[in-house]
C-alpha cells in the first residue's frame, strides 16, 4: 500500500516481523470491474476495485464467497474467457497494463513473473502427469530450459517445498500424494520461476488444521527467500493475520476496509469487518456470549445497491450524517488507511470502542 | 481463563441422565481386493473402539482432522450404519443391531443436520413438504394441524412462515441450512447429530446458524453430537468434546479442560495450528497472551494401516518405543479433572501457553 | 497389468459359457425340427426321420447335448457326415464341413469392415469434436454440430443404398464395394471396403463428434486447466496435452459399451453391400434354419465384443494413471 502509515506501537498482532512498505508498487489495480454476462443478466463481480502490492510484501484479501475477491485476482492473471466477460480499468505491473495487454504477453507473465496456487491442489492439478513435469514445464517454457535442467530445477523445488526423497517422487503423479503434499506442489510449480507475484486463492481452505499450519509456515519462509510479492486471498481472518502485512476487506464486489493487519484488526473502521470479526468464534472468547452475527445475507451482484452495498445488512446506517444517504450515495474507500463508511471517523471510533470491542473480547 | 467458572464445572455424577452411550463402538469397512477372486483383503478402521456418553440435553463435541471418522461415528449414532462391533444404547436399550422395525419408534428421537445444505434438501419438494413430511411419516398429527407446526418452525429457525410454499433454490445457504434445522426439530427429537452443520457456509452466516443452534440446544434441551473441525465453533458450542485422531478418541473432557488445560500432544498440536486473531484491550495490550508453537510433521497415515500402539506416534513428538508396544488406555490421567480423560503414555503439561512452552515444537528439516 | 488380463481372461471365459449356454438352450427350444427341414416336407417317414435326427445328434436330452457341444470345443467330435477337430463349434449338415471352418473363412471381412469402421469414425469423430471445440461459438462449430446432429440419425440400410447408387453407379466416385483378402493386394481390399467402411462409420462419427466436442469442453472448465494456463502454457499445450487427454475417457467408455452396436452394424453393411462376411452368414442360417452355424457366429460375435471390452479397459489405464489394473 502506499500511504500506510508506520505500523502502531504496541505488541505485534501477527507472527510476521514488521516490514517497512516498499516506496513504488509493484502492482497497482485502478477502478476495475469485472462483468460476466449470465442467462439473468450481467453480474458485477468485481465493481471499482483499487489497491496496491508492493514488492516483498503481503496483501491478505479478505471476503466471503461472491465478494470479488478471486475473480478480481484472476483478472491480474488474465484467465477470464474474454468473450464473456468485460473488464476495465487498469492492471498496471510494474507500470504495464495487463487489462490491455495481448493474450501472447499473458503467456509470457503467467507463471514466470506471476504465479497463482489455487484452493484444492487434487483438482488443480493434472492428474495425467507426474509432478515433475508439471513443475518443469513452466521453467522451460519460460527460461528455455532443457528437459534435464528442468527436470533438476523440479527435484530442487520440491526438496524446497519440503517434500521427502525429491529425487524419488518427482516421477510421482499427484494421487500419489496427500492432500499437504499435493499443495507444496502446487506452491513449487508456482514459485519455480522465482514469480515477482505470487496469487494465493484460498491456499489452505480444502486442507485440514494442522496442514494449514505448515503450509503458512513455508509460504512465509519461501516468501524470505525468493522475495516474492504475495496476494493471500481467503474468508480466515485467523490466516490473513498471521501470513500478511497489509488487509484489504472486500464486499460484493468492492473493498470496503484497508489498512496494515493491525490497523485493521485491532481498529476496525468498517461495519462489516466488525461483523466478521464478531461472527467468529474465538478459542479465547467467553463462550457464554452468543456471536454478533451479521443479519441478512450479501446482496446480488445482479443488481448490487447503488449505494453503499453493505447497507441493508448494516446496524449503524441510521447513524450516518444527515446529508448522506447509505442507500443512494457510493461512499468511497480513502488511499492508505480508511474504510468505504459514511460515518464520520470519530463515530466510528466510539462505536468500536463502546459497543463492538467490549462484545469482542 | 484460568479461573473456572460454575458453568465449566463438570457436573456431579449421577445428576446427568445418558442418553447415548458407545461402548468399544467400532466400524470396519471392507477393501477389497486380491487374485483372481475379488475378496476382503483389509479394513478402513474408520472408527475403533470409542467409549462416550452423551447425557440428555447436552452437546457433545467431537472434533478431529478429516478421515478420523468423525461424521463415521455420528452416522453410526444415527444408525445410519451398523457398527462392526461394540455397543450402542439409547435410553436404556441396546440398539446396536437394531432392525428397522425395531429402529422405527427411536427414528423420530435422533435427527441429522448434514454439511451441504444444497443436496441435503429434495429441490422437488417445498419447504412445508420437506420439513412436514417427517411428520407425516411417522403419523403425528400436532395440534393445530402440521401446516400450523411447520409455519411455528419455520418463525423458530428464523425464516418467514410465509414461505411454507417455497422450493430450496429459492433460498440461501445460511436459509437451507435453516430450513435443515427446522426439518430435524419438526419430530421434537431428544438428539440431534450435527455433521459439519456450519462448515459450508460463509463466516457471517455461519454465526447466525451458530447461534441459533444454540437457542435450539438450550431451549428446546434437545442434545447434539456436534461434529465439526473447527475447534472454536465446537468450543463455542459444546459443553463437552472429544477429540479424535485416526478412528480413536484421544482426549474427551468439558470444554475447559480439552481448550486450557489439554494433556494430549495431538490437542496441544491441534489448537496451536489454529490461526487466530490477536485482539487487543483499549490500552493496547494483547487481550489474551500468546499461544504455544507446535508443527506437526507430515499427514494423517491411512486409517487401512494404522500404527500400532498409540495411532499418533507417527507424528508425535514425544513418541518413544513404549507407544508402538503398548496402546495408551483412555483414562483420568494424574492432574485431570474429573471427567477428563487422555489417551497418552506421556502427556503434557495442561497449558496451552507460549509461556509455559518457549521452544516451539517444530518439525525436523527435510533430508534432500 | 497381467495380473488384470488374466483376471478379465477368467471372467470373459465365464461369461462365454454363460452365452453360449443361453443361446444353445433358446435355439433348441424353438419349435423348428431340423431335421424336417432336412428331408423335406412331407418326403420322410417317420423311421427316416429318426435316423436323420440321429445325424444331426439332435434326438439327445438337451442338456446332453450342450455337453457334448461344450466337449467338442476342447476334444473334437465326430458325426456321421465327417469329423470336426477340436475345438470344434458344431457341423454344419448344410454344407458338410465343420462351422469353425466356414466361420473362419468369413471372419476376415467381418474383422477388416469392424476395425476399418472403428479407425474411421474414431479418426473423424474426434478429429471433428477437436475442431468445433477449438472453435466453440464460431460459424465451424455451429456447421459441425449441426451436421453430426443430422447425421446422427443417418441409418446404414438407408445411407447404404443411398450412397451406393449416388457414388458408385451414378457419379463413378467409388469403386465397386466387395471384399478382397488384403493378403491378394491391400489397394484392392481398401478400394472394396472404403464405402462400406464410411457407411458403417458414419452414424458413429457423427456421435462421437459430439461426444468429442462435449468432453472436451467439459475438460476445458477443469481446474487443472486452469492451472495449465496460469503457468503461461499457450491454447496449443493446454487443448493438447491437458483437456483432450481427459476427454479421452468418456469416449473409452462409450467405445467399450458401443462394440455390440459396431458388430451388428457391421453385420448390417455386409448385407447392404452383399459382403461375405459374418453378417451374411448369420442371416442365411437363419433362412437356412443352419443352428450349428448360428451358434457358432453368435458365439465369434460374443468373443469379439469381450475381447474388445478389455481392451478398452486396458485403454483406462494407459489414459489415466490413477487407474490401476489388478
Amino acid at each position: 500500500m502506499t500511504t500506510t502509515q508506520p505500523a502502531a506501537p504496541g505488541p505485534e498482532v501477527t507472527g510476521r516481523p514488521a516490514t517497512e512498505p516498499a516506496a513504488e508498487p509493484f502492482l497497482s489495480v485502478r477502478d476495475l470491474r469485472v462483468r460476466f454476462g449470465t442467462e439473468d443478466g450481467v453480474v458485477k463481480a468485481v465493481d471499482g476495485l483499487s489497491f496496491d502490492v508492493a514488492r516483498g510484501r503481503t496483501l491478505g484479501i479478505v471476503g466471503e464467497s461472491g465478494s470479488g475477491k478471486s475473480v478480481a485476482n484472476q483478472a491480474i492473471l488474465g484467465l477470464h474467457n474474454p468473450k464473456a466477460t468485460d473488464i476495465t480499468g487498469q492492471i498496471l505491473l510494474e507500470g504495464e497494463d495487463l487489462v490491455t495487454a495481448r493474450e501472447r504477453r499473458m503467456e509470457q507473465l503467467r507463471g514466470n513473473k506471476i504465479a497463482i496456487i489455487f484452493q484444492d491442489p487434487l483438482t488443480s492439478l493434472s492428474p495425467y502427469h507426474t509432478v515433475g513435469q508439471q513443475i518443469a514445464e513452466p521453467f522451460r517454457k519460460h527460461r528455455g530450459a532443457g528437459r534435464r535442467e528442468a527436470r533438476e530445477r523440479a527435484v530442487e523445488m520440491l526438496a524446497k517445498v519440503g517434500i521427502p526423497h525429491p529425487a524419488r517422487r518427482v516421477d510421482d503423479y499427484p494421487h500419489q500424494f496427500s492432500g499437504g503434499m499435493r499443495q507444496r506442489v502446487m506452491i513449487a510449480m508456482a514459485l519455480v520461476c522465482d514469480p515477482d507475484l505470487l496469487i494465493a486463492d484460498e491456499p489452505t481452505t480444502a486442507l485440514d488444521v494442522t496442514v494449514q499450519a505448515q503450509i503458512l509456515d513455508l509460504l512465509l519462509e519461501l516468501q524470505q527467500e525468493f522475495g516474492s510479492a504475495i496476494i493471500m486471498i481467503t474468508h480466515d481472518l485467523g490466516v490473513v493475520s498471521r501470513v500478511s502485512d497489509d488487509i484489504l476487506v472486500m464486499y460484493a464486489g468492492r473493498a470496503v476496509e484497508r489498512g496494515t493487519v493491525h490497523d485493521v484488526l485491532s481498529r476496525p473502521q468498517h461495519p462489516y469487518t466488525w461483523g466478521l470479526l464478531g461472527s467468529m468464534p474465538r478459542l479465547g472468547g467467553d463462550v457464554g456470549k452468543e456471536l454478533v452475527s451479521i443479519p441478512g445475507a450479501p446482496p446480488s451482484l445482479l443488481d448490487p445497491p447503488s449505494g453503499c452495498p453493505f447497507a441493508p445488512r448494516c446496524t449503524f446506517r441510521d447513524e450516518v450524517p444527515d446529508n448522506l444517504s447509505c442507500a443512494d450515495d457510493r461512499p468511497a474507500l480513502p488511499d492508505g488507511r480508511g474504510a468505504a463508511c459514511h460515518l464520520t471517523g470519530e463515530r466510528r471510533t466510539v462505536l468500536f470502542t463502546e459497543r463492538i470491542r467490549p462484545r469482542l473480547l | 481463563m484460568t479461573t473456572e467458572t460454575a458453568e465449566t464445572q463438570p457436573a456431579p455424577a449421577g445428576t446427568r441422565t445418558p442418553l447415548m452411550t458407545a461402548e468399544g463402538l467400532t466400524k470396519y469397512f471392507p477393501v477389497r481386493g486380491g487374485f483372481p477372486i475379488k475378496r476382503t483383503v483389509g479394513a478402513v478402521h474408520a472408527v475403533d473402539g470409542l467409549d462416550f456418553t452423551v447425557h440428555e440435553g447436552e452437546s457433545f463435541g467431537l472434533v478431529g482432522e478429516s478421515g478420523c471418522g468423525k461424521s463415521t461415528t455420528g452416522r453410526l449414532l444415527a444408525r445410519l450404519l451398523e457398527p462392526s462391533g461394540g455397543t450402542l444404547t439409547y435410553r436404556d436399550r441396546d440398539i446396536t443391531h437394531a432392525s428397522r422395525r425395531e429402529l422405527a419408534p427411536i427414528r423420530s428421537e435422533i435427527q441429522m443436520i448434514f454439511q451441504d445444505p444444497y443436496s441435503s434438501l429434495n429441490p422437488r419438494q417445498t419447504v412445508g413438504t420437506i420439513i412436514g413430511g417427517p411428520m407425516e411419516i411417522n403419523g403425528i398429527r400436532p395440534p393445530g394441524g402440521r401446516a400450523a407446526r411447520v409455519r411455528e418452525l419455520l418463525e423458530t429457525v428464523g425464516l418467514n412462515p410465509e414461505h411454507y410454499n417455497r422450493f430450496p433454490h429459492e433460498f440461501s445457504g445460511g436459509q437451507r441450512q435453516r430450513i435443515g434445522v427446522a426439518r430435524a426439530l419438526a419430530l421434537e427429537p431428544r438428539l440431534i447429530v450435527a455433521d459439519e452443520p456450519v462448515s459450508a457456509l460463509d463466516v457471517s452466516i455461519q454465526a447466525q446458524v451458530v447461534n441459533l443452534l444454540r437457542k435450539v440446544q438450550e431451549e428446546l434441551g434437545i442434545a447434539f453430537l456436534f461434529i465439526a473441525h473447527d475447534l472454536a465453533v465446537v468450543r463455542h458450542f459444546s459443553q463437552r468434546i472429544a477429540v479424535m485422531y485416526l478412528g480413536k478418541i484421544v482426549e474427551v473432557g468439558d470444554r475447559e479442560a480439552i481448550h486450557q488445560r489439554p494433556r494430549h500432544p495431538y490437542t496441544h498440536a491441534l489448537l496451536s495450528a489454529v490461526p487466530e486473531v490477536a485482539l487487543e484491550h483499549p490500552d493496547g495490550t494483547p487481550a489474551e497472551p500468546p499461544r504455544e508453537r507446535i508443527r506437526l510433521q507430515g499427514d494423517v497415515p491411512s486409517p487401512t494401516d494404522p500404527p500400532s500402539g498409540c495411532r499418533f506416534r507417527t507424528r508425535c513428538w514425544k513418541a518413544q518405543d513404549l507407544c508402538a508396544e503398548q496402546e495408551p488406555p483412555l483414562v483420568r490421567i494424574e492432574g485431570n479433572a474429573e471427567g477428563h480423560l487422555t489417551a497418552c503414555h506421556f502427556p503434557e503439561a495442561g497449558t496451552t501457553l507460549a509461556a509455559d512452552r518457549p521452544e516451539p515444537v517444530l518439525p525436523a528439516p527435510v533430508e534432500p | 497389468m497381467l495380473r488384470f488380463l488374466l483376471r478379465r481372461s477368467l471372467g470373459a471365459l465365464a461369461i462365454l459359457l454363460l452365452i453360449s449356454a443361453v443361446t444353445f438352450f433358446l435355439f433348441y427350444a424353438i419349435p423348428r425340427n431340423p431335421a424336417l427341414l432336412a428331408c423335406g416336407k412331407g418326403v420322410c417317414t417317420q423311421e427316416q426321420l429318426a435316423v436323420v435326427e440321429h445325424n444331426l445328434g439332435i434326438d439327445k436330452p438337451i442338456p446332453q447335448q450342450y455337453w457334448e457341444y461344450m466337449v467338442g470345443i476342447f476334444a473334437g467330435r465326430e458325426f456321421p457326415a465327417g469329423s470336426c477337430p477340436a475345438p470344434c463349434l458344431g457341423f454344419s449338415f448344410r454344407d458338410n464341413r465343420p462351422v469353425l471352418d466356414t466361420i473362419l473363412d468369413r471372419l476376415p471381412t467381418t474383422l477388416s469392415l469392424a476395425a476399418g469402421g472403428v479407425v474411421v469414425f474414431l479418426v473423424l469423430g474426434l478429429g471433428f469434436g477437436m475442431v468445433a471445440a477449438w472453435r466453440r461459438g464460431t460459424l465451424t462449430d455451429r456447421t459441425v454440430s449441426s451436421t453430426s446432429l443430422v447425421l446422427s440419425s443417418a441409418q446404414i440400410y438407408f445411407l447404404g443404398p443411398l450412397a451406393l447408387a449416388l457414388l458408385v453407379y451414378n457419379n463413378q466416385i467409388l469403386s465397386q464395394p466387395g471384399y478382397f483378402p488384403i493378403t491378394e493386394g491391400p489397394g484392392a481390399w481398401f478400394a472394396g471396403l472404403l464405402l462400406p467402411w464410411l457407411v458403417l462409420s458414419t452414424i458413429f462419427t457423427a456421435q462421437y463428434t459430439r461426444l468429442s466436442r462435449a468432453a472436451l469442453i467439459e475438460q476445458l472448465q477443469e481446474d487443472h486447466v486452469r492451472t495449465a494456463r496460469a503457468k503461461g502454457m499457450g491454447r496449443r499445450t493446454v487443448f493438447f496435452r491437458y483437456a483432450w487427454r481427459g476427454s479421452l475417457i468418456p469416449i473409452v467408455t462409450v467405445l467399450g459399451i458401443d462394440m455390440g452396436s459396431l458388430i451388428g452394424g457391421a453385420m448390417i453393411t455386409e448385407q447392404t453391400f452383399a459382403l461375405p462376411g459374418l453378417g451374411r452368414l448369420a442371416v442365411d442360417s437363419v433362412t437356412q434354419s443352419n443352428l450349428p452355424m448360428l451358434m457358432g457366429v453368435m458365439l465369434f460375435a460374443a468373443l469379439m465384443i469381450v475381447v474388445f471390452n478389455i481392451i478398452v479397459d486396458a485403454c483406462y489405464a494407459l489414459i489415466d494413471p490413477r487407474v490401476r489394473l489388478a
